[in-house]
Parts: C-alpha cells; structure tokens; sequence
C-alpha cells in the first residue's frame, strides 16, 4: 500500500474543481489511457488576466487525481506568469509530498499547465520537440532531461518516477542512461578530482574488487572468473565455472564486471575475456 | 468498522481450528522431532499425522510430500531439480500468466543459458493445447504451468497436459498453490510430477508451503543440510506450521464441497449483480473454467488504485491489476498476456471470497461499489455521461 500523506487522500476523497470550465480560454490534455494516467485541464481568465476558474479531469491513479485537484487549487487567482513558475515539485510538497514511484503524477500536473498555458498564448504545443526514447509511455529526450535537471535526478529509477521513462519493456534504459551521463556531466561544473593510481595500486584494488564484490555473486550460480593480466586499462579476465560455458557471460563481464571495476577502481577499465 | 476480506487470493485468515492446533508447538510441545527421547518424538508423531493429512487432501502417499517454507520455494525446489538431474536438457514450457515465483525464475534461468518457452493465452487466459504439444522438445527438461491462475481463476487443463509431457518422458510440474482446497485435485489418478502448495492460501499461517514429489520422480534437494524431510530438504520442521497445514487441508477436504455451492453461489451473486448495475464491465478471463472463489471484473475507464481506496474507505479489501499496484508501471502481465485493451486493464479487480464470507457482506459490496465507480468516471476525462456502449475489441 502507498504511504499518501493525509492532504493526499483528503484531495483524492474530496477533489476540488472537477470538471471541464464552460467557454475555456483554453484546454489541455496530456498523458494518455495507454499510460495509465491522463489530465485534461481547462481554464478561464478575469478581465486582469488572473485564472478565474480552473477545472480538471483525470484518468489514473489517486496522487493523479489529488495532484491535479491541487493544482487547480494552488494557480487559482494566478498570473499566467506566476503559473508558469509552477514545478512538479511545488505540486508535490503543496501535498506535503508524494511517494517517490509517484512523483510522474506531479510531472504530469506541470506539464498540463504548461501545455493549457502554451495553447492560451499560441505557442507550439511541446510534443512536437524532442525525440521519443521511451516508447512505452511515449517520452521524450527534452521531457527527461528537463525531468533531471529540475529534479536533480541521478538513476534510471529516479527518471521511471519522474516520467515514467523506462517502466515498461525497458528497451530504452541504455538511450536513458546516457542522457543521465550526458546532463549529469553538465550539471557538474568540474569533474570530481580522482585520485591517481599507481600500476600496482591498480591491479591491487581489481584483485580486491574481484574477490569481495564480484566473485561471491558469480559463485551464486556456479561460475566465477580469475584475473590474467592488466594492462593499462584493459583488465584480462578468464571466465571459469558455469560462466565459461554460459552463452550470457559475455552480458555478465560487460554489465557487472565491468561496470563494477569502473565503479569501484577506475571509470576507464575495460574488462576483456582472454581463454587461459 | 468490520473488514470485508474479499483478497483471499492474496492470503487468508488463519482458521481458527488450525490456530488450535498449532499453539501449543510454540511452547508446550517444543521439542525437535528428530531428536530420540519421547519428548521430541511426540511432535514427531504428529509431523507424521500432518504429512498424511497434506497426502490425503492431494490423493498423495505421505512420503511424496516435502515440506517447505513457502509457495515459492517449492517452485524453484521443482524447476531446480529438474534442471540439475537432466543436465543434459536445456529447455523449460511454461506460460506466460505464471506466479513471479516461476516468471521470474525462468527469466533468471534464460539468464543462465536455458531456452525458455512462455506459452501465450487467449483473450479468455486459455493455452492452445496444440501449440503447447508442438513446444515439447526432446530437449524439455520440465514442463511448469500453473493450476489455476491467481489474478483470473482460469484454470488450466493441468491432467491434460501433464500426460502429453509423460508420454514424451518430459516432467510436468505445476503451480497449485490457488488451485489446492479449491477444486479436487487427486495425484493417485494424474501424471503430475510435482506440484506446488502454499499454506497460507488455505486458512493455515504464512511461511509454510508443500513440495509433492511423485514417487520415482528423481528429486535434487534444493535446500541442503539435515536428514529431515528424507535428505530432500534440510533444516529443522516448522513443527507449527506444519501442524497447522495438516490441520488446514483437513478442513479443506471437507470444505470442499462449501467452496463450490456457497462460495461459488456469493461470487456469481457478486459479478452478476455488478455487471448488471455498472456500464461498461466485463469478466477478465474463461468463466466456465475457473476457481469458484475468484472474480476478476474491469471497469472501463477509471483506475484500480483509485477503486480500491475507496473501497478500502468502508473496509473492503480488494486487489487490482492495474499499473498503479502492479508495482511496475503497466498493468498486470496476465491481463497483458490475454491481451485485455488498456482501457479495462487498468480499472481490473480481483474479488476473491472464502468459506468465510457472508451474504450481508456480499450485498455491501454490491451496494457500495457502483457509486465508487460513478465518482470515479465522474473525474474521466475518458467517460461521457449517457456512454453505454462498450467499444468492440
């Protein structure tokens, strides 16, 4: 069961402005029933360009339908201006917070505002920019990357909250991880200082690596590996055990072995099977 | 307010004959039943009773039943010793509506370098016997397919299938854990290898399930350790639960027949009335042959989450296999399979009842939910009031 805070389930039991607000300077509808959850959003403004009257309609789960009740209620008398300064995470702590898996809910909320605002001005509707990565739930580059940037988002997991990219087939996970890299390369004005390693202190850290971190796990299934050779980056590895038979070891060198000596030596180490 | 238990599927309550009858291994009677003085040796006594209990529910003999921890651990003991006592057969059939307890493993398994086949289902949940017949392999080292599935309650024509797998000296395992003390199972008269139980989905305590493994049917333990169990899993007996389980499938056997009148004549009063007083709802799954406790509706439009906290607002517990409770982002992977349109998929509820539910909390059900459902719509932007027409899929 989620942990809703109470201000969620008080939006959700009792949602405020439902429904669609009759001649609307303008409508939005983000998301979709393929997804899981969708949000129509219509408004109207008074004579000093303040919203009037705002309504929603939403598909989905409870915090879908909390968040946009929320919503409705924080940009009432607004600006269109100040409405647009609204963030996902504004939505989110108005509700004195969301469970992390749902925080897509108050992304969907924003970017419902900012559509219905976008269509009030005439601007190009967003969908048109950027590239679909997640086909699933149809996201876009632009959508996760912004998602990172706001959000200050480091995993793939925190990205499937976000936007829901990736919680599907997961065939995209690799398209999203190198965006990660890529805007998190950015955000980070200067890159960590790493201390230099010594040959020695090199081969000395992959040998413990192996026996503390890798190893136990390949033994989980009967397989394990032995250390040949490093040289420079290139750390030789023979694969021994269930492994040296396993049609999948080639996927376990690259996306454990490898990915746990960069973690934890060395981000340039490449792991190469040599037959010993 | 009293809870409405209508998530048996999910666990049940412990009955209170079995409660009974497992208190007083916990303190009392606490010896271990291997151990050679008469103090150990009673509990032992009554292990023995347990096992023949278990046997008797399953038309088994007590020494085809192993005891395990759970539903999950039989299934990978099952699929395991399959794999590891014919190394030289790489190949699994399964279905692709199974407990995670066997997707998940086989997923793992394929990791390893198994082919894995996952029979698909039609719109109904239902495998094609023909194309399951033409999956069996000379190199299928087991067959794995459940009895009946826990989401739906569409069960699988397991004798069937079982003697295709026989006839082509292939094992044939199934997951029984929703099927046991539901509908009459009987292993004297099946080609069933092994089969899976789960206590807790039959009134006794979570942390108790059954391996039954057919005499002959070669078995590498999955557990090693101790000589308990036979030398086919070690550690020491859960001596209460499993007191407690051989009290549970005695009072199975003789619920039996309750499960298939009483229970089966609520849940058809359920989804009958429901159907008829919410637009736009249709049965998930095969109703002819399906476990007599289980209903899995869809309401067109809205979402299970929403659903099932407002159910949860006048105390009935329910599940749903939409997106927002799958634990994942997309709906349930059995609705998935029987390719059940987004729109329903994701507004499923599972009801599923036991011997002890009641009339009155049937009609409460039935009373409260099609407002539920109204309110809900009521915030679609997907429903238009005065729509009652179901779209054709």
């Amino acid at each position: 069961m989620w942990e809703y805070t109470d201000k969620v389930k008080d939006h959700f039991l009792h949602p405020r402005n439902v429904g669609e607000v009759e001649d609307a300077d303008a409508v939005a509808e983000v998301g979709s029933i393929a997804c899981g959850d969708a949000l129509k959003l219509s408004f109207k403004l008074d004579e000093n360009k303040r919203i009037k009257e705002v309504k929603f309609k939403t598909f989905g789960c409870a915090s879908a339908i909390a968040t946009s009740s929320a919503l409705t209620e924080m940009i009432k008398g607004m600006t269109l201006e100040e409405a647009e300064k609204v963030t996902n995470q504004d939505i989110a702590n108005y509700l004195g917070g969301l469970p992390q898996e749902k925080m897509h809910c108050s992304v969907m909320g924003r970017e419902a505002l900012e559509k219905a605002i976008a269509i009030y001005k005439g601007t190009v509707p967003k969908e048109t920019e950027g590239k679909i990565v997640c086909e699933c739930f149809g996201v876009t580059d632009l959508e996760i990357e912004r998602a990172i940037r706001e959000n200050n988002l480091a995993t793939l997991e925190d990205v499937t909250n976000f936007t829901k990219a990736g919680g599907g087939c997961g065939n995209c996970h690799g398209a999203i991880q190198e965006i990660i890299d890529r805007v998190r390369g950015e955000l980070s004005t200067k890159p960590p200082e790493r201390p230099k390693l010594s040959n020695i202190q090199k081969i000395k850290r992959i040998e413990e690596t192996i026996e503390r971190e890798i190893r136990p796990s390949l033994k989980l299934d009967g397989g394990d590996i032995e250390l040949i050779d490093v040289v420079g980056n290139r750390v030789l590895v023979a694969t021994r055990g269930a492994c040296a038979s396993c049609q999948a070891s080639n996927q376990t060198l690259k996306h454990f072995v490898e990915a746990k000596l960069r973690e934890l030596v060395w981000p340039e180490l490449v792991v190469e099977e040599v037959s010993q | 307010m009293k809870t409405i238990y209508l998530d048996n599927n999910a666990t049940t309550q412990v009955a209170p004959e079995v409660l009974e009858a497992m208190l007083p291994y916990f303190h009392d009677l606490y010896g271990n039943p291997s151990s050679m003085h008469s103090f150990g040796g009673q509990v032992g006594r009554k292990l023995r009773e347990a096992r023949e209990q278990v046997a008797a529910l399953i038309g088994a003999v007590p020494g085809e039943i192993i005891f395990t921890s759970c539903g999950t651990e039989s299934d990978n003991a099952a699929i395991r010793s399959a794999l590891i006592s014919q190394p030289e057969k790489r190949h699994i059939v399964t279905s692709r509506v199974e407990h995670p307890a066997i997707k998940a493993l086989c997923a793992h398994l394929t990791d390893q370098g198994y082919r894995v086949t996952e029979l698909p289902v039609d719109g109904e949940g239902r495998i094609d016997m023909d194309q399951y017949e033409k999956s069996l392999t000379p190199d299928t080292a087991i067959v794995s397919l459940m009895w009946a599935n826990n989401e739906t309650g569409v069960i699988f024509p397991i004798e069937a299938a079982a003697q295709m797998a026989r006839s082509r000296g292939i094992l044939f395992h199934t997951d029984a854990v929703q099927a046991v003390g539901k509908i009459p199972i009987d292993m004297s008269k099946s080609a069933v290898n092994m089969l899976s139980i789960s206590g807790h989905k039959l009134h006794a305590p979570k942390g108790i399930g059954v391996l039954y493994v057919r005499k002959g049917t070669k078995f590498s333990p999955f557990l090693i350790g101790g000589h308990q169990e036979k030398n086919r899993r070690g550690g020491t007996e859960n001596t209460p639960s499993i007191i407690a389980l051989g009290k549970a499938c005695e009072l199975a056997a003789q619920n039996m027949e309750l499960e298939n009148t009483k229970v089966k004549a609520l849940r058809d009063k359920l989804e009958n009335e429901l159907l008829a007083r919410i637009p736009n709802s249709r049965v998930n799954g095969d109703r002819v042959n399906r476990l007599p406790n289980t209903t899995n509706i869809s309401f067109e439009f809205v979402e299970g989450e929403g659903i099932l906290l407002m159910l949860d607002e006048f105390s009935i517990c329910a599940s749903s296999g939409s997106a927002c409770t799958s634990g994942s982002l997309q709906p349930s992977h059995v609705l998935r399979a029987m390719g059940v349109p987004f729109t329903m998929a994701h507004g499923s509820i599972r009801f599923s009842l036991s011997i002890y539910n009641t009339e009155e909390e049937i009609d409460f059900v039935i009373e409260k939910l099609p407002s539920i459902i109204e309110t809900l719509r009521g915030m679609s932007p997907y429903w238009k009031v005065g729509d009652r027409i179901c779209s054709t899929y």
